[in-house]
């Protein structure tokens, strides 16, 4: 019983964390671009 | 497995080797759908077209009328928050946060209705109400996680999310504005589209962080992380029931620090526009306002992450401190920049003054688990964000109607503001009395150990229980 509650794992890769980060990260940071892009318009 | 056993706590126990930076994106899966709230304003003057489609007809909607759906729907937040806090801490995340999706693309779905039928009871009832609570729901069901598993910067992990719910704006409002040009038709404005593909994007986008989402095994600590053997002055390392918060003077006190926090900031944000084209007639344009207010909103979802990451590092009650003094000087300096026509002072104080309004959000759960323990800091935080309701009314009415008085007794528009600077400046400093007073919480409203130690012996029951039969412990 022991074994197998200590060989159950549920390791994160690289490439899951990349992915989850990507997900909301992306749309975020060309949202923020967008809205850098319209804010420079107060300072011409 | 069942659906509803998959929603289960103990089916989001996390086997070990899960990484906790896996958390953090599906809060914010959450948080940016339900931040899309900040943009709602974009659909108030197409819906004020429904019938004319280029332009007012008799029988369109008002904009005073369109105005109660974000009202209706900021009350609902809080009181969703405040009445299922105590479910969604019990339930965990993934119910709760699967609930605010259902209720939040729901909330969509019948505001599409809404707009066909042109029927506005209908989008009160579905963007108000039932997306309000799907906000309320979907705000705090990943806090108390996240404070777990960050038991080494609460506030920095709290704070990601919270940026969130700030940053969703940024998303939402150009999407919905691409989307309603992709939908416009010579016969209609495209809103009811854009709210349909909006739900189906919001649904999806929030059932991935509910996928996603884990709580800690019980016992769980970070690597190298070794718990203070005995408690600071202001950190406790006892719990507080939920209720039981609601009984001593810090949960009130801290809930007029964020009321004031908020009331200061909320007022100015909504009318930064009007008032930075008032304050600077001539120099300021519309367009140049605009980008204003996109800057202010960048500084509000920003200000969510930096100043509650530094509150680990200076402590809640310090932190705000911070923000009362400092918000005490900006405002009072505010009608000076006005007077020697200083644009850059003027948005400078503003744009420290909106990250602190937007940090008062972000650092209030961990200065909530720091007096009240981690057991319900999501329910607790809960109630609390009624402040936030109250804050809603008091800071537009403050400057809106101060604004009124003075312009309506002669007072030049570019001065109109300078009465309402100096009381949101006189609100911080009750703020900071406040603050001051708030002591760590009587050993009276602790929980007591063996409530504790059930609490803890059943959650690992649990977790064993379902790691061994591959089902949860009470299916």
């Amino acid at each position: 019983m022991t074994d197998r509650i200590s060989d159950e794992r549920e390791g994160t890769s690289a490439l899951q964390l990349v992915l989850a980060w990507g997900f909301v990260g992306i749309p975020l940071a060309l949202g923020v671009l967008q809205t850098l892009i319209n804010a420079v318009k107060l300072f011409q | 497995m069942s659906l509803l056993s998959f929603l289960d706590r103990e089916r989001t126990i996390a086997k070990p080797g899960f990484s906790r930076w896996m958390v953090p994106p599906a809060a914010l899966c959450v948080h940016l759908c339900i931040g899309q709230a900040y943009a709602f304003s974009v659909f108030n003057l197409p819906m004020t077209k429904l019938i004319g489609i280029s332009k007012s007809a008799p029988g369109d909607w008002k904009l005073t009328e369109l105005g109660w759906i974000f009202s209706l729907a900021i009350f609902f937040l809080g009181v969703s928050s405040a009445v299922f806090g105590r479910w969604v801490e019990e339930g965990g995340p993934r119910r709760a946060m699967l609930t605010a999706a259902l209720c939040w693309a729901g909330g969509f779905f019948i505001s599409a209705i809404g707009v066909y039928a042109h029927t506005l009871w209908l989008i009160y009832i579905g963007y108000g109400v039932i997306g309000g609570c799907g906000l309320g729901i979907g705000y705090i069901s990943p806090v108390s996680t996240l404070i777990k598993w960050f038991p080494d910067r609460p506030g920095m992990a709290t704070g990601m999310a919270i940026m969130g719910f700030g940053g969703g704006a940024f998303i939402a409002s150009p999407l919905s504005v691409w989307l309603m040009g992709k939908f416009h038709t010579a016969t209609h404005v495209g809103v009811a589209e854009t709210f349909i593909v909006l739900g189906i994007v919001y649904f999806i986008w929030m059932v991935v962080g509910s996928v996603i989402v884990r709580v800690p095994a019980p016992g769980w600590r970070p690597a190298g992380y070794t718990p203070p053997a005995q408690a600071s002055k202001l950190i406790t390392t006892n719990d507080v029931f939920v209720y039981d918060a609601l009984k001593t003077p810090q949960f009130w006190l801290i809930w007029w620090v964020l009321c004031l926090n908020v009331t200061a900031g909320i007022g100015v944000l909504g009318q930064a526009s009007a008032m930075s084209q008032e304050m600077f007639p001539g120099r300021i344009t519309p367009i140049a306002a605009a980008g204003f207010v996109g800057l202010m909103s960048l500084f509000n979802m920003g200000g969510r992450f930096f100043w509650a990451s530094i509150s680990d590092y200076i402590g809640r009650k310090n932190t705000y401190f911070v923000f009362m003094v400092l918000g005490f000087a900006l405002y009072c300096t505010v009608p000076s920049t006005g007077a020697v026509g200083s644009v850059e002072g003027f948005v400078l104080c503003f744009l420290v003054i909106i990250s602190m309004y937007g940090g008062g959000f972000s650092t209030v759960p961990a200065y909530l688990k720091d007096m009240f323990g981690t057991r319900y800091v999501g329910a607790i935080h809960g109630l609390l964000l009624t402040a936030w309701s109250m804050a809603g009314i008091f800071g537009p009415v403050l400057v809106n109607y101060i604004r009124e008085y003075n312009v309506t007794h002669g007072v030049p528009k570019a001065q109109a503001y300078n009465v309402t600077m100096y009381i949101m400046a006189g609100l911080l400093v009750i703020g900071f009395i406040c603050n001051l007073l708030v002591k760590a919480v009587h050993a009276r409203f602790h929980m007591k150990p063996e409530e504790t130690a059930l609490g803890i012996a059943a959650e690992a029951g649990a977790a064993m229980a379902a790691r061994l039969t591959g089902k949860p412990a009470n299916a």
